[in-house]
């Protein structure tokens, strides 16, 4: 696999600008009550390509990835300043609806989360709730979310099957599809295969390398060999801090921070 | 060696006990089921279940006391069947945990232990007589349906909590409102457990004598109920007329067992329907 050098697409290739990123945190700081999670965090993320967050546990990646669809916003007591942008706009400007906003954004769960209702109607949940209630529209849909979740051959002749027929690994590839169903600007995981087996977890990263194609994936792992199979850039998250931030390749072959370092090669965390 | 025999011995001892208490438990409700079957079991017949009483209620059936206990239940879950779900959502999936939700929970709870009769009570003096109803099956239902809603509130606040967050989650992430989210995850999933305690606070209703005393039943009113202004006949009341205040009591205890049997059916065909509801959609629903 290869870190490519532009970052263009069609959708931003025509600004007069010299990088645009899909996403930014900018100054970001987080407390949930008088715990200062995150301090002052500022990181691009790249368009098309995947972004790793890593560091031991309590460090402040989950919360970090939560701040791209205001996940935050359920816990009671957060407060966030800062900016956090998402395809140029800050969306936690006034005047944002966040339910709105979660529409651009698609999520996956560390514990697969489907709903208990048909295969069929997981994938197209997100599409009933945001008003599409043309059925042949949906029933395209759906089928090419399957595919692109490479799930669709496994389920394609058991659609109106409930959810939990399925296996760990088919029910977080179609956690996987129900978020691409409404096609998101940005893919947000967190860690979605530490619940898997090691064969699951083959299928999922492989769903990982062929989605940045079309789209922009942050993604949240403990497991190092992961980050540096999944993603072209890695973000070095340690209490509350960014350590470190640069390209995979370059951080686990030559990381800068001593404390990255260690992280990396299993020293601590 | 010695000490360990001497622990099992103990222990077998003791659970033998605790196994006795639990016998004597099942056994006692055994007999009362038992002793109304077989006393009751002789009266019924089809007259008894639709004809009206006669001869001083000494004879004929309680057909306007069956109706009228139906008239009640479905009056009293009209009213507060919706309230109390609305209210338990509100309370689960909108309030924030504060001194408000705490005090709404505390107050609920608090109305699920005021004694039956004072509820009577309270619906003769704001029903009957403030909003002048008079003693008729409005009043009632509304008396017993103030009874019922901490039953159902609490139940369905149960169900609600039994949704797993991840699934609310989930449903947020994809850029679902709030109401979205209980009307098409927490509900679907929630509600055979709702309408077990619907069920269950019908089988409560169903049996309480003192909340319709004063406001709705009749002594004795051979005709059936018109309108919900109109008084009716009910079972449980219909069971205290007749064993403690009949023309003829002698007469009339063989019919009192009879309506007994009767007021048991109807709660124990409600449990039994609540739990096949629990099961089938139970299985239907469940979580991985």
């Amino acid at each position: 696999m290869t870190t490519t050098e532009t970052i263009n697409t069609p959708h931003v290739s025509h600004m007069h600008k010299v990088e645009t990123f899909k996403a930014e945190a900018k100054g970001v700081n987080l407390y949930y009550k008088d715990f200062h999670a995150l301090k002052d965090i500022s990181l691009p993320i790249k368009t098309n390509q995947v972004t790793a967050l890593i560091g031991p546990s309590g460090c402040g990646k989950s919360t970090f990835l939560r701040l791209f669809n205001r996940m935050n916003d359920l816990i009671d007591g957060v407060k966030i300043t800062g900016e956090v942008m998402l395809e140029e706009q800050n969306i936690y400007r006034k005047g944002i609806v966040v339910d709105e906003l979660r529409k651009s954004v698609g999520m996956v769960f560390q514990k697969p989360n489907p709903f208990p209702k048909s295969i069929y109607e997981n994938v197209a949940y997100g599409l009933r709730v945001n008003g599409y209630d043309h059925k042949d529209s949906i029933d395209e849909i759906v089928e090419r979310s399957l595919k692109q979740a490479a799930l669709w051959d496994e389920v394609k002749d058991k659609l109106k099957k409930s959810a939990y027929e399925l296996s760990g690994g088919q029910q977080q590839r179609l956690c996987i599809a129900r978020a691409l169903a409404i096609e998101p600007s940005l893919i947000l995981m967190d860690e979605p295969a530490s619940a898997l087996d090691p064969l699951s977890t083959a299928k999922i990263e492989d769903l990982i390398y062929e989605l940045k194609n079309k789209y922009t994936i942050i993604i949240v792992t403990h497991n190092m060999q992961q980050a540096g199979r999944v993603s072209d850039y890695t973000a070095f998250f340690y209490l509350g801090e960014l350590i470190e931030y640069d390209k995979t390749k370059t951080m686990f072959i030559n990381p800068q921070n001593i404390k990255t370092q260690n992280y990396i090669t299993g020293r601590f965390g | 060696m010695m000490s360990f025999i001497h622990k099992r011995i103990k222990q077998k001892i003791a659970f033998s006990f605790f196994g006795l208490v639990s016998l004597i438990v099942v056994g006692i409700l055994f007999v009362i089921l038992g002793f109304i079957i077989f006393r009751g079991i002789s009266v019924i017949n089809w007259g008894f279940l639709t004809q009206m009483p006669e001869e001083g209620m000494t004879k004929g059936g309680i057909f306007p006391a069956i109706v009228g206990t139906l008239c009640l239940i479905g009056g009293s879950m009209i009213f507060a069947f919706p309230i109390g779900v609305l209210s338990a959502i509100y309370l689960n999936e909108y309030l924030k945990e504060t001194w408000l939700k705490k005090f709404m929970r505390s107050m609920t709870n608090n109305l699920a232990g005021i004694p039956s009769i004072v509820f009577g009570l309270f619906g003769m003096a704001l029903f009957v007589n403030k909003l002048k109803f008079g003693d008729s099956i409005l009043a009632g239902s509304l008396t017993l349906g103030l009874l019922a809603l901490p039953v159902i509130i609490r139940t369905t606040e149960e169900a609600l909590k039994s949704v797993p967050d991840h699934l609310r989650i989930g449903s947020y992430a994809l850029g679902a409102t709030k109401l979205q989210t209980i009307r098409r995850v927490v509900l679907p999933i929630a509600a055979p457990n709702i309408i077990t305690g619907l069920i269950l606070s019908i089988s409560r209703v169903s049996g309480e004598t003192a909340p319709i005393l004063f406001t709705v039943a009749a002594y004795f009113l051979p005709k059936l109920p018109h309108s919900m202004f109109d008084q009716a006949m009910a079972l449980p009341y219909h069971l205290y007329v007749l064993t403690t205040s009949g023309t003829n009591m002698e007469a009339s205890r063989p019919m009192a067992y009879g309506t007994a049997f009767v007021l048991i059916m109807i709660v124990l065909i409600a449990n039994l329907l609540a739990n096949a509801f629990r099961r089938y959609f139970g299985k239907r629903n469940k979580m991985n």
